[in-house]
């Protein structure tokens, strides 16, 4: 398999029959996704997607075998929803929901850190994980992606699905594609995704997209430097952004002079990462990095 | 969102804190009597009340002597533009001031909590040298800066304050105040959501108190649901019009210096579209993410935005559904087109979820539109287009 999702994946879906999550359900099953029910409190024994609803996601994993979830509940219950999650063992959750309260999700974070589960958090504010041809858990335009061996690692959504086009567009397919999601705090990082892909026999390479503002994509760098064993390329957001203004992303911030798209590419090149100064060049960085 | 400086002290002052005493002001007369409150002899400072920090240096804080010079000084600022170096070249209109009742102390220091996304926690900073602005003493003399932080999950204890209170070198009596002080801050900061707290100066007054002098307070808008005391505290007179009509409709918008007008789903790719166009030799006018489950009436508002931008000399939409639909983007782009006319050169570049929806209700609408079909080309078909347009 290549990370995260594949064809042993059984997902289910918090909030399946909201308007987001119902669509997106049925467009991840089309895809070839097991899905394999969803939860609602207080909905259990009802039907969607021919898909049976359960009230806890623990009735879930003990019922139908869910061993992913993918996030679509409200903002303000949203951390509720990842709590339950994790609570329930469930091993991948994907959190798709955006403008989560930052202290919500410092707890979450905490949670997860102290939890004996072996849960891992993508997201939340995420496009979701994707391993083309095989298994589409979140957002993402499942007809953009070409199976293959690159893998990606994304803070921004739509900003990857540029990347996916660009590498398809070359011919390079993808391994899986993570989008880790634009908030300040978030589950898993740059390095945590990178390890699994860099473990992974089924990827060559790996393309990572930040932007500006904090120092995730410095440390990630070094990380890079030191243990990666694979071509890395690179991508930063954001080298127009005038400083000290809130781009979107409640991490698209500069303070200071601090997490500025120059600061960011400086490290990635002194680590070796094959960088694109433009958007429109992430296809070529990777085949670059590829030795193409 | 953030709260004027009388707001946050009103609110500190539940939390058990001694703020400097005051009073809000509508006009001269007020600010006289609000002085005249504290004795006829009794020095008080006039302060503008506006969103922006930098105000003593722009003449927006002053020391007035007597009630008349009080009211001298509110006369001044009252319907003025005040400019700081937060404002940007536009200043922002002073409409109230607070009279505040001057303060002898000893000493002026620098506490603050924010939200350390890095160790998600909440990170304390103080500084035996407060009253200055704590960006040039973080450049200059980062040795002067305190900073820890305080485990959400275990919450607030007070070897917390009493370590702030060694470091700002305080003992005694005062240290313990300076521990209550901080133990309010914390639960203020905890209880509203709060991203940014910052009591610049925190002072030690000469009969042994530590006071709040001057108090800044944001908070995360993601968490004003449970807050609704806090929501109605928004002075929408301190925020952008554009900016304002665009957080309505749950836009994220920011007016820039260009006159290429960008429209763009998520927040990467709108910096990414930003990039390019610079790279092109073009200027974007704004940063716009529509975001991801934006309405037809959402983007149709979006748009109106940009044509209404008289700087905007040519738009790129650059829209890769996922959330998103394009067909609801193609279905905003023609409504706000019939509404206000499209007078100037329009590239799109329209992929992912129901793309070929969204192209047909562009093709059939009759719009001008240059179709691209890459991000290179679309960027560089708007930059040569405005440039064009500007040889005429």
């Amino acid at each position: 398999m290549s990370i995260l999702v594949g064809p042993e994946t059984k997902l289910i879906c918090q909030g399946i029959t909201g308007s987001a999550g119902n669509f997106h359900s049925q467009k991840c099953m089309e895809y070839g996704t097991q899905l394999v029910g969803g939860v609602v409190p207080g909905k259990g024994g009802s039907s969607s997607l021919g898909k049976p609803v359960f009230d806890s996601v623990a009735e879930a994993r003990a019922k139908a075998g869910a061993n992913a979830t993918m996030i679509f509940v409200p903002a303000p219950y949203a951390a509720d929803a990842i709590l339950e999650a994790l609570d329930a063992g469930i091993e991948l959750i994907v959190a798709i929901t955006e403008g989560i309260p930052v202290m919500d999700m410092m707890r979450v974070r905490k949670a997860m850190q102290c939890s004996r589960s072996a849960s891992r958090l993508i997201g939340p504010n995420c496009p979701g994980v994707i391993t083309p041809g095989s298994c589409k858990v979140g957002i993402m335009p499942g007809h953009i992606h070409k199976p293959g061996r690159v893998g990606i690692i994304s803070r921004s959504g739509t900003l990857t699905y540029e990347a996916v086009r660009q590498l398809s567009a070359l011919g390079i397919g993808q391994s899986t594609c993570v989008g880790i999601g634009g908030d300040p705090i978030h589950g898993e990082g740059f390095i945590e995704t990178l390890e699994l892909f860099n473990n992974d026999k089924n990827t060559d390479a790996v393309i990572m997209i930040g932007e500006i503002g904090g120092a995730d994509e410095i440390e990630a760098a070094h990380w890079v430097k030191h243990y990666m064993k694979k071509p890395v390329a690179g991508f930063i957001a954001g080298q127009s952004a005038p400083p000290g203004r809130r781009m979107g992303h409640a991490g698209a911030i500069i303070s200071g002079g601090k997490g500025t798209a120059a600061e960011k590419y400086e490290a990635m090149k002194s680590c070796g990462i094959f960088v694109a100064q433009s958007p429109a060049d992430m296809g070529i960085a990777v085949k670059r990095a590829l030795g193409g | 969102m953030n709260i004027h400086e009388y707001q946050a002290k009103e609110l500190l002052r539940q939390f058990g804190l001694t703020v400097q005493p005051g009073q809000l002001c509508y006009s001269p007369l007020e600010a006289e009597w609000a002085a005249r409150s504290y004795g006829d002899s009794a020095l008080t400072v006039v302060k503008a009340q506006v969103h922006a920090g930098g105000r003593g240096k722009a003449g927006g804080v002053k020391l007035a002597r007597n009630p008349d010079e009080a009211r001298l000084y509110a006369e001044r600022m009252m319907g003025s533009v005040l400019v700081t170096k937060q404002t940007g070249s536009a200043g922002c209109k002073v409409r109230k001031v607070l009279v505040a009742k001057a303060l002898d102390f000893s000493r002026e220091f620098y506490l603050s909590l924010v939200v350390d996304r890095d160790t998600a926690s909440i990170g304390v900073i103080a500084s035996a040298e407060g009253g200055t602005e704590i960006e040039e003493l973080a450049e200059h003399h980062p040795e002067k800066i305190f900073k820890m932080n305080i485990e959400p999950a275990a919450g607030y204890y007070p070897y917390v304050g009493r370590k702030v209170a060694a470091a700002l070198g305080l003992a005694g009596a005062q240290a313990a105040q300076l521990e209550k002080a901080m133990a309010g801050l914390y639960q203020a900061f905890i209880k509203y959501d709060c991203s940014m707290l910052e009591i610049n100066p925190l002072v030690l007054t000469n009969d042994g108190s530590i006071a709040v002098v001057d108090a800044k307070m944001s908070f995360d808008e993601n968490a004003l649901f449970r807050h609704p005391e806090i929501a109605v505290l928004r002075d929408v007179n301190e925020e952008n019009e554009r900016d304002l009509e665009a957080s309505k409709y749950g836009l994220n918008y920011i007016a820039l210096e260009g006159n290429i007008g960008c429209m763009v789903n998520g927040a990467g790719l709108a910096m990414a579209t930003m990039d390019i166009i610079k790279q092109y030799g073009g200027d974007p006018a704004n940063f716009l993410d529509v975001g991801g489950g934006a309405s037809q009436t959402a983007v149709t508002n979006a748009f109106r935005i940009i044509l209404q931008d008289a700087s905007v000399q040519g738009i790129f939409v650059n829209i890769f559904g996922g959330l998103m639909k394009c067909d609801v983007i193609a279905n905003g782009i023609v409504a706000a087109s019939r509404e206000l006319g499209v007078h100037v050169p329009l590239v799109v570049l329209l992929e992912g979820t129901n793309v070929n929806e969204g192209k047909n209700i562009l093709q059939e609408s009759g719009l001008n539109i240059l179709s691209a079909d890459s991000l290179a080309h679309g960027a560089e078909a708007i930059v040569r287009a405005v440039k064009e347009r500007s040889a005429k």
